[in-house]
């Protein structure tokens, strides 16, 4: 069926005016072969098996990105979890190849590498540890590597042992990245039920069950959803949850497509396209402008929720028609910095990082690029991770937090990120204490899934 | 080129195809404001690059000159980059936006 000067023109719009773009495309190798107890042969065999695959990729994402003229934002590597692929290594630091990643990741040209992980929810190995120790040093001196570790899952509960791990970490990388607001904290992400095939940093890792080599592809799009609406101010809910549906659909089905292409022309396999509603600092291309669209004064205030647990339904029921496979994060997110709508809200106090748990219990991921002040205790980002993880475990879902706590700032400070990660101003926390659970230690264990209520 | 061993095509690996699929239709958009002589310079531009084409449409939209081009690229050189440069560049000599897509896109977005 010949295409209609509307439809053509309606695509056009969505990348020319509405900010239709697709967000990464991210090449997943294994470094599962790269094991040996010497560091520096560990770090030698990590560049040969990176610069085979991805040499060319930049340049074919490139070509596709002419092609189709839609633009492909990032392009990404994510690797096995370092702390497997390290376990055998007999230094304790493992900071070189944090350094060698970042010096592959500019050389191939691509603006994240992620992986700098380890799966923890069970308990640790000694590779698990030595990584974990290494990450406030790994992530102050390199720029594109990020790091993830999931502390907990619905099958093996929380470890609170690494909660509180995690909470040092989260402070020592921001005190030794304090000259830029802690942006160390920005690459560093703690998980619950982490997805494996995930192509959106800082989570980003290749999973172990996942191939050799593989091809994901992260779309975005609040900016075309939010247009769409716009056009149907007096549609019920009903109608609304089925243009962002058919938005979806469409946004998606760009991602499939360039992700065809470019597994085509590299020959690597394609795996997933996550079905992602993913916000920039650009002006309408923004989470909350949706929600405050569909009919609340500002992000935060009562209904939100309830508005997000929509969007994010009708994102992936339209977007999983358009995927052959689907995977990773698929949903809203909500990173605070990273969208202007969402840091409008936290300026006028509309949004608060207690309304931002509630939201993160009906869409993607989870507090996301936060920045609280930097004398918040240890234990209080223990608490703050503790809750959110313990969302994830109980509603069989991924949260994730990515907090900054900027070292000298207070409430009514700001700190600025830069490009993608924005910037955003400081949002307050409880001031009671939850020093004694979190000094505790021990395990959550693992919730019962046969009484659901 | 190098068979691919047994071992690699398990692993999902396949002939890498740099070309990918040929664009054999590219749709180009001009939108800005109207003046003389659009279709005429775009049409020549065309005719250069050895593109014919297929369809043509124009219309004046919320005050905007909007115009989508069909063309069949078979004779076009095989360098899609080469002849989209060439048509683009005609944009800002007419102060329009020129945009040169893969008609793939948009039978993707709006066909199942």
């Amino acid at each position: 069926m010949a295409l209609e000067f509307k439809e053509i023109l309606e695509t056009i719009k969505m990348v020319q005016m509405q900010n239709l773009d697709i967000r990464t495309v991210t090449m997943g190798i294994s470094l599962r072969d790269c094991a040996h107890p010497d560091i520096n042969i560990v770090c030698q065999k990590i560049e040969k098996k990176i610069l085979h695959y991805a040499h060319n990729l930049k340049e074919t994402v490139e070509a596709v990105e002419k092609e189709i003229g839609i633009p492909i934002v990032n392009k990404r590597i994510s690797v096995t979890p370092i702390s497997i692929v390290a376990d055998s290594v007999e230094a304790e630091d493992y900071t070189p190849i944090a350094q060698t990643l970042d010096k592959l990741a500019h050389q191939v040209g691509v603006d994240f590498l992620g992986g700098f992980s380890a799966l923890v929810q069970k308990g640790f190995t000694k590779g698990d540890l030595r990584l974990i120790n290494s990450l406030p040093q790994a992530l102050a001196s390199t720029k594109r590597v990020c790091a993830s570790v999931n502390v907990a899952s619905t099958k093996a509960g929380i470890n609170m042992d690494a909660v509180k791990l995690m909470s040092q970490v989260i402070k020592e990388t921001a005190q030794l990245t304090k000259d830029s607001d802690g942006i160390g904290c920005a690459k560093l992400v703690v998980f619950c039920n982490v997805p494996e095939d995930n192509p959106f940093m800082a989570g980003a890792f290749h999973g172990v069950t996942e191939p050799e080599v593989v091809i994901n592809v992260g779309v975005s799009g609040p900016g075309v959803v939010r247009a769409v609406l716009e056009k149907h101010k007096n549609a019920n809910i009903t109608e609304i949850a089925e243009l962002i549906k058919q938005t979806a659909f469409k946004i998606t089905r760009m991602g499939e497509m360039a992700g065809q292409m470019v597994s085509q022309r590299l020959g690597i396999p394609f795996g997933i396209v996550d079905l992602s509603l993913a916000p920039t600092p650009a002006p309408g291309d923004s989470i909350a402008n949706i929600l405050e669209e569909i009919g609340l004064e500002r992000c935060g205030t009562h209904g939100t929720t309830a508005c997000l647990a929509m969007l994010n339904d009708a994102v992936k029921k339209g977007g999983s028609m358009a995927a052959s496979n689907v995977g990773g994060l698929s949903g809203a997110f909500i990173p605070v910095s990273e969208d202007a709508g969402m840091i409008a809200a936290a300026e006028l106090g509309a949004l608060t990082l207690d309304k931002l748990e509630a939201m993160t219990c009906v869409c993607s991921v989870g507090l996301d690029m936060i920045a609280i002040p930097g004398d918040t205790p240890m234990e209080t980002i223990g608490g703050i991770i503790a809750d959110e993880m313990a969302i994830g475990m109980i509603n069989n879902k991924t949260t994730a937090v990515r907090l900054i706590p900027a070292p000298g700032k207070k409430i009514g400070d700001q700190v600025e990120f830069g490009g993608l990660l924005g910037h955003a101003p400081i949002m307050s926390v409880h001031p009671f204490s939850s020093a004694k659970f979190i000094n505790r230690g021990g395990k959550i264990p693992a919730p019962i899934h046969a009484l659901r209520n | 080129m190098k068979e691919l061993t047994q071992e690699e095509k398990m692993l999902g690996l396949k002939e890498p195809n740099a070309l990918g699929q040929e664009v054999s239709r590219a749709v180009i958009s001009v939108l800005g404001e109207d003046r003389v002589g659009i279709i005429a310079a775009i049409s020549q531009v065309l005719a250069e690059q050895k593109a014919n084409i297929a369809q043509i449409n124009q219309n004046i939209l919320e005050g905007l000159f909007a115009m989508i081009m069909i063309v069949e690229m078979n004779k076009v050189a095989d360098d899609f980059d080469q002849f989209k440069q060439a048509v683009e560049s005609k944009g800002p000599e007419l102060g329009v936006k020129v945009t040169v897509q893969s008609e793939n896109v948009f039978r993707y977005m709006h066909r199942i």
